[in-house]
């Protein structure tokens, strides 16, 4: 059986055109994904033998596993739960709504990768568009502090670079790709332009150019610390000025090196001081599949994008405060859950300390480090596999993921309904 | 069964100017008589239909993105859970739950999103399910949509009818929006459209003929609610001209033109406007075919979103705030900045009185709406505040006092003493927008309506009445009580079905491949998942 149309949430790119076809029970094709794709649709789509419930390790029943779990998440104090940007809107709703009943801080994965570029929205806005338009329109790009080749492997040949557009009718050939990032990566082949800045000098390249645009004299001296000379610098600012619609393209590059926020503000500044003269736009290129589901999510329900807390009965923010990196550093939080998330893995060590001494409850679709150290761990089937869901690509639009295959695991969002119901039970 | 007795009730519908009679409902609708049940003895307060807001911001991506950009308008304006409710944040961009909280506990059991991206439809009803208690729907942008400018200029009428009923079919949408037709899609080359014949870049089209086009497409498909326009030149002085030809080029098809007072400044571009609302007003007087809604500006922090990307830009010009712009691909953009209006500011001054102008100079309340384009001219949470400025001529004058005596004086507003009574201000809150939505059980205490009812204890002052409702029952189930909500429900969306001849199927596709970036096949909104509460509204012949 072939499914058409098939949405892949692995990435922030969120292709809906894959042909995912379906043998005996198994994912065996995934035509038209990327690497990455590939990958998620095959090694997410076949049974597996791992029990849906552990205790410690051990397999239990999954009621006795959402037991356990809810009395843990009842009697903690100041709990965090965790992730969601690999799962669906449908579950994160879930997880809101228990988050808000047990207190505490729901965090996301944003916190991590593009809370940076939120905060910047909330300094100065934002200018942005739809990928299509990328499409149909850009004739400049860039991309900053980016990789996509590896990270978002079809960004370039669905959305950005080769794709032919509307008013871009000889697609690659009309439009000209600049990458900007302290090395050479695989991206660089696809690039016209490299530009390698020194690492941890990328305020003081927005800066520089944010002058230039505005048609202020840059001295070469003050551009030494960069590593960028003031002709590429000004090549760069003369392309930008003649460009029809340009857009920079930014990653993680930007949002997690030094100056962080001040980066992102930076550029969105960049690009707000072009549209006097041009068009010109910006998008995080989000990571995670639905990571940009989350913040939707959260923003709609809360009025604040991540690191949320419920302590008080009603919704927080302060980003350094309720996030989960500082809440686990500061031995804070008495209880962590993550959802869709591999925090273990990925969070720095200090971080991860703390997780080691308190309570923590795992879903994951996989087995990960996560999993395989908490307390409670559940299998989940993974949204867009063997769950039906919403997912909201990078540029914030929505698409609809269909339930592909049966799994012999319940979702996301039935295992956090069911854990909020018996948490209510408990707690009444 | 709900008995309601020896309420003064107002239901202009029915023709009811406060009598005392006695209202009976039925499981979730009015009924003729019954027995039993709770009884509410109304005696001393007043009975209405629950409020509706025909046009608001509530849902979708521009109101997500204007709460992800202001923090700074929730943190002093807090809702905690309580054992029936979510817990929420308030300010200009309420959260969901809060926003569906606040329309009933001010006694509005319906409320129309007025401009949803068709491309983003998904994400507008993914909110309208986190808004509680109150039904709802949108309206879909559709006046700088490629696909139609393109086949508008090739004249091919009937792929442009069956294109928009596609387009409504998919996003589960309600009405035809138009927002600054064309100027939208010159904005995404720095441009605007300046008047009704600027042709639009590309697409050999003029802001004149997509209006006409789509006011056909509205009547031809027979929409509840015809094409809903919001005029080219938003908030530029001297823009009256281009909202008065935009009636004009209506000729006698239905329309309604929003967020009017926003239309209809006299001056020049770049200077200070005056009004030209008895111009305009003497219009809509004489053309029956016609309605507006207000969008009345009211002083204080709020912030503007629009589907108006090159308004926009110009708000953040002057105010020089944060702002962001979104252009959606193939269809529309969006812009969005904070704001504040002072009553200290000549224009902020004049706006204010322009909507009051408004309210008082249209002599048929049946064809005027009270909203203040939440939040754009100001939060809904005025309303009641808004209601006491039309009941009550002391506190106008009173007011007036307050505000920039020059803006006011270059309006007509010091010289007009008309007061609202009861029944009028029923029609402009229930009964007007009812109809101008084509909503037959709503608005309205007849028997076979919904039950959705306000009852207000009497009180000289308006706007404390207004603001706490005694009972809020909607869909025959008491919810609030003296403010206070009793128990979360959830309300129903409305969305229509024209129908449409199946060929343009393959067209669409063609233009899908093209030049979107989703598939044609992902792009219709999955009925059951999105819309579990809803109700179809049939597209028939109202002439």
């Amino acid at each position: 059986m072939v499914f058409e149309h098939a949405v892949c949430a692995f990435c922030g790119c969120v292709c809906d055109d894959i042909a995912v076809t379906v043998e005996d029970g198994r994912i065996t094709q995934a035509k038209n994904a990327c690497v990455l794709g590939k990958a998620w649709f095959l090694s997410h789509g076949q049974p597996s033998d791992l029990p849906a419930a552990r205790i410690n390790g051990h397999a239990v029943s999954l009621e006795a596993g959402i037991d356990y779990a809810a009395s843990l998440l009842s009697q903690a104090h100041y709990p965090i739960i965790y992730g969601l940007s690999s799962t669906s809107c449908e579950a994160q709703r879930q997880a809101i709504a228990l988050s808000e009943t047990i207190g505490g801080n729901l965090d996301c994965c944003t916190s991590v990768c593009h809370g940076p570029s939120g905060m910047a929205v909330q300094g100065v806005g934002e200018p942005t568009c739809t990928l299509g338009e990328v499409k149909n329109r850009a004739d400049l790009l860039i991309y900053w502090g980016s990789n996509p080749a590896e990270s978002h492997p079809r960004h370039m040949t669905r959305y950005a670079v080769t794709p032919k557009g509307m008013f871009i009718p000889n697609g690659r050939k009309d439009r000209t790709v600049v990458l900007i990032d302290v090395r050479p990566t695989p991206s660089s082949r696809a690039a016209d332009i490299l530009i390698t800045p020194k690492p941890g000098k990328d305020f003081e390249l927005l800066w520089a150019l944010r002058g230039l645009i505005l048609g202020n004299k840059i001295e070469e001296a003050s551009l030494a610390e960069t590593g960028v000379t003031l002709e590429q610098l000004t090549d760069l600012a003369i392309r930008m000025k003649k460009s029809h619609f340009g857009i920079i393209f930014i990653g993680q590059g930007l949002t997690q090196s030094r100056g962080k926020h001040l980066n992102t503000t930076a550029a969105f500044m960049l690009v707000r001081d072009l549209n006097r003269t041009n068009k010109f736009a910006l998008m995080p290129m989000r990571g995670h599949g639905n990571v940009t589901g989350i913040d939707n999510v959260l923003a709609w329900q809360t009025g604040f994008p991540f690191g949320v807390n419920f302590s008080k009965g009603y919704p927080r923010f302060n980003p350094g405060e309720f996030t989960i990196v500082d809440v686990l550093s500061r031995d804070e939080a008495d209880l962590i859950m993550s959802v869709a998330s591999d925090p273990i893995a990925s969070l720095p060590a200090t971080a991860r300390k703390r997780a080691a001494e308190v309570p923590m409850i795992a879903i994951d679709t996989h087995e990960s480090e996560t999993t395989r150290r908490a307390q409670v761990a559940f299998i989940a089937a993974t949204a867009g596999i063997g769950a039906e869901g919403t997912v909201y690509r990078m540029d914030n639009v929505p698409l609809h993921m269909d339930k592909i295959l049966d799994l012999p695991f319940p979702s996301d969002e039935e295992l956090l309904s069911r854990l909020h119901t018996r948490v209510k039970e408990l707690k009444s | 069964m709900i008995r309601i007795i020896n309420g003064e009730v107002y239901d202009p519908i029915n023709g009811i100017n406060g009598e005392v009679r006695d209202i009976f409902v039925d499981d979730r609708s009015i009924a003729a008589a019954g027995a039993g049940g709770t009884t509410i003895d109304a005696a001393g307060m007043v009975v209405m239909p629950g409020g509706i807001d025909m046009h608001c911001h509530i849902a979708g991506p521009k109101v997500n993105i204007a709460r992800k950009m202001r923090p700074e308008d929730h943190r002093n304006d807090v809702l905690p859970r309580t054992q029936f409710t979510r817990s929420g944040v308030g300010g200009s961009i309420p959260s969901t739950f809060t926003t569906g909280y606040r329309y009933a506990a001010m006694g509005y059991t319906t409320a129309f999103d007025a401009a949803v991206p068709p491309l983003a439809a998904r994400h507008a009803h993914e909110e309208l399910n986190d808004t509680p208690v109150v039904d709802k729907g949108f309206y879909t942008l559709m006046g700088n949509n490629e696909f139609i400018m393109q086949h508008i200029a090739s004249g091919e009428k009937e792929i442009v009818r069956n294109f928009a009923a596609w387009l409504l079919n998919a996003t589960k949408a309600y009405s035809i929006k138009l927002v600054n037709p064309g100027g939208v899609e010159l904005w995404k080359s720095l441009g605007n459209a300046h008047t009704l014949d600027d042709e639009v870049t590309g697409f050999k089209v003029t802001p004149r003929q997509i209006i006409q086009s789509l006011a056909d497409a509205s009547i031809e498909l027979n929409l509840p609610h015809r094409v809903h326009i919001h005029c080219n030149n938003l908030g530029i002085a001297g823009n009256w001209e281009t909202t008065l030809e935009t009636m004009k080029a209506l000729e006698d098809r239905q329309g309604h033109l929003t967020h009017i007072q926003f239309h209809s400044y006299g001056g020049t571009p770049g200077g200070l406007f005056h009004s030209k609302v008895v111009e305009l007003a003497d219009y809509v007087n004489s053309h029956p075919n016609l309605s507006v809604d207000v969008g009345q500006v009211m002083f204080g922090d709020t912030t503007s979103m629009t589907g108006d990307g090159p308004l926009g830009y110009l708000l953040y010009q002057v105010t020089g705030r944060k702002w962001v712009n979104v252009d959606v691909e193939n269809e529309e953009g969006c812009g969005i900045v904070p704001i504040e209006y002072k009553d200290k500011s000549h224009v902020h001054a004049t706006q204010w009185a322009i909507g009051l102008e408004w309210f008082l100079l249209v002599k048929d309340p049946w064809r005027i709406a009270l909203t203040t384009d939440h939040p754009n001219g100001a939060s809904f949470a005025n309303y009641p505040r808004i209601i006491r400025l039309l009941m009550d001529r002391g506190y106008r004058k009173e007011s007036m006092q307050h505000v920039n005596p020059k803006a006011l004086a270059d309006t007509t507003l010091p010289d007009l003493d008309r007061e609202y009574s009861l029944y009028e201000i029923a029609i402009i809150t229930r009964a007007a927008p009812a109809r101008l939505l084509g909503l037959a059980k709503k608005g309205h205490l007849g028997v076979g309506a919904d039950a959705d009812i306000t009852i207000y204890d009497k009180n000289d002052n308006k706007e404390k009445m207004f603001s706490v409702p005694r009972y809020v029952i909607k869909d025959g189930q008491i919810l609030v009580e003296d403010g206070h909500l009793r128990e979360d429900v959830s309300g129903r969306t409305f969305y229509v079905t024209p129908e449409y001849d199946l060929e343009v199927e393959k067209e669409i596709r063609k233009y899908f491949d093209a030049y979107y970036t989703v598939e044609f096949e992902n792009y219709p909104v999955q009925l059951e998942h999105y819309l579990p509460r809803r109700e179809a509204v049939m597209c028939r012949d109202i002439k």
